[in-house]
């Protein structure tokens, strides 16, 4: 899964869809998210990285990562799995 | 090197709550980089806020409705052009386009110039033809019926669903959701700005809007496009973002290649959630928030007063995206004597 290219998140975490004009405000974890998905990175290694670095466990991270990526998808800012193929 | 001077006359000094576009395209007439220039204001109310603004406007006459007729606008014209030595005018009200476009050619023999629509243009993107528009340019466009009568409104849930949009032919649309606004809304705003009224489809999703000028060969002189941010209870944009929307700039520049519009327009677009694009109305001047396009590095009525002027303009390629207009409203103070001026010699 990618960050659309377009999509500009600045350092105060601040998501700007520059086609649809749109703007989101993203909390410091979600920026950290948002930054190891542009590395692209995969779920199991955010996952992990998010588990060493705060006191949190598993279930509670995927949950809480898979609802992120969810609104991510529902404003269109992640490319399609056709989008990402090409 | 010295900039040449130009004297421009504007219209739509009313900066109110549905603002006119003059204070805003005198604003980027201003900051033009290939003239100076001085601005006539053309007002049509004494307390059009533009009159008094005398940081923008160097001076203001007023001028008769379009219902007082052509020759009349003529005969005002002639003796504003003869103390003022227009070289240029922008008209920026959809409603007084129709006699400027017929005073054109008059206009231009004494040496005033106008980048306008021709009638044709003009009439073929009326709201009331907007379904053969549609039809004619392969565009997508909400279904419309034009009424004239208000016993027609009883027929309309056969062809429409709730809610449906009643929209004047100059100003003025509202969102009925039964067949008693239907009604109400046809009497309120055929009274202001008379018949027929536009019934529309409603469009369920997110606002958008394009300024732009074409040169009348079909060629994209210039195209920002703009997200409504914060919208008034007029519908009017009190904020707005550019974007960059491919699929808007090429529906645009698909409109000015097949109508080869000249002049200045705002298309107002609609994009439903499945990221489809309808064409909801064809303004055919500048808007009111043309402002934004020179700050985004289009200055689109520097642009159409040298085109109106015959002079080869080059189409802008870029704009900054994601670059913010937030409108706001300021309280001027201002004699009563400027008042009393431009209200009994209409001119300040």
């Amino acid at each position: 899964m990618k960050l659309r290219k377009n999509v500009a998140v600045s350092e105060a975490g601040l998501l700007f869809n520059p086609v649809t004009g749109e703007s989101f405000s993203v909390n410091p974890i979600g920026i950290e998210i948002l930054n190891l998905i542009r590395e692209e990175k995969d779920p199991e290694q955010i996952g992990r990285i998010i588990l060493n670095k705060y006191t949190t466990d598993q279930a509670t991270f995927e949950k809480d990562y898979y609802d992120f990526i969810g609104i991510l998808e529902h404003h269109n800012l992640l490319e399609s799995h056709e989008e990402t193929k090409a | 090197m010295k900039k040449r001077k130009l004297n421009i006359a504007v219209t739509g000094l009313n900066a109110i709550d549905s603002p006119g576009p003059g204070v805003s395209v005198i604003r980027a007439l201003r900051e033009a980089s290939s003239f100076d220039v001085n601005i006539t204001g053309l007002s049509y109310e004494s307390l059009e806020p533009g009159i008094y603004m005398h940081d923008l406007v160097d001076r203001t006459y007023s001028i008769p409705y379009p219902a007082a007729g052509i020759d009349t606008l003529l005969a005002r014209l002639e003796y504003i052009h003869e103390k003022e030595k227009l070289d240029v005018i922008i008209p920026n009200f959809d409603a007084e386009l129709y006699p400027f476009i017929k005073l054109e050619p008059k206009l231009k023999a004494m040496g005033i110039h106008m980048f306008l629509p021709t009638l044709h243009q003009f009439e073929e993107r009326h709201k009331v033809n907007l379904n053969d528009f549609g039809r004619k340019y392969n565009i997508s466009v909400p279904k419309s019926k034009v009424i004239y009568d208000l016993n027609t409104v009883h027929s309309l849930p056969s062809e429409f669903s709730f809610p449906m949009i009643v929209k004047g032919k100059f100003y003025d649309a509202s969102i009925a959701y039964s067949i008693e606004q239907v009604k109400s809304y046809f009497n309120k705003i055929s009274a202001k700005w008379g018949l027929p009224i536009i019934i529309q489809e409603f469009i369920h999703g997110t606002e958008f809007n394009v300024t732009g000028l074409g040169d009348g060969k079909g060629n994209t002189i210039a195209a920002v496009p703009m997200r409504k941010q914060y919208i008034t209870d007029k519908g009017k944009a009190w904020g707005g973002i550019s974007i960059s929307d491919e699929k808007m700039l090429d529906m645009t520049r698909k409109f000015l290649k097949n109508t080869k519009w000249r002049g200045g327009f705002e298309l107002e677009l609609m994009k439903n959630k499945d990221g489809e694009l309808y064409l909801l109305e064809i303004n055919p001047r500048l808007p009111a928030w043309i402002y934004l396009a020179v700050g985004v590095g289009q200055n689109i009525p520097e642009a159409l007063v040298n085109l109106a002027l015959g002079e080869k303009v080059t189409p802008f390629a870029t704009y900054d995206v994601g670059k913010m207009f937030i409108r706001y409203a300021w309280d001027m103070i201002v004699d009563r004597e400027e008042f009393e001026q431009i209200s009994i010699y209409g001119e300040l």
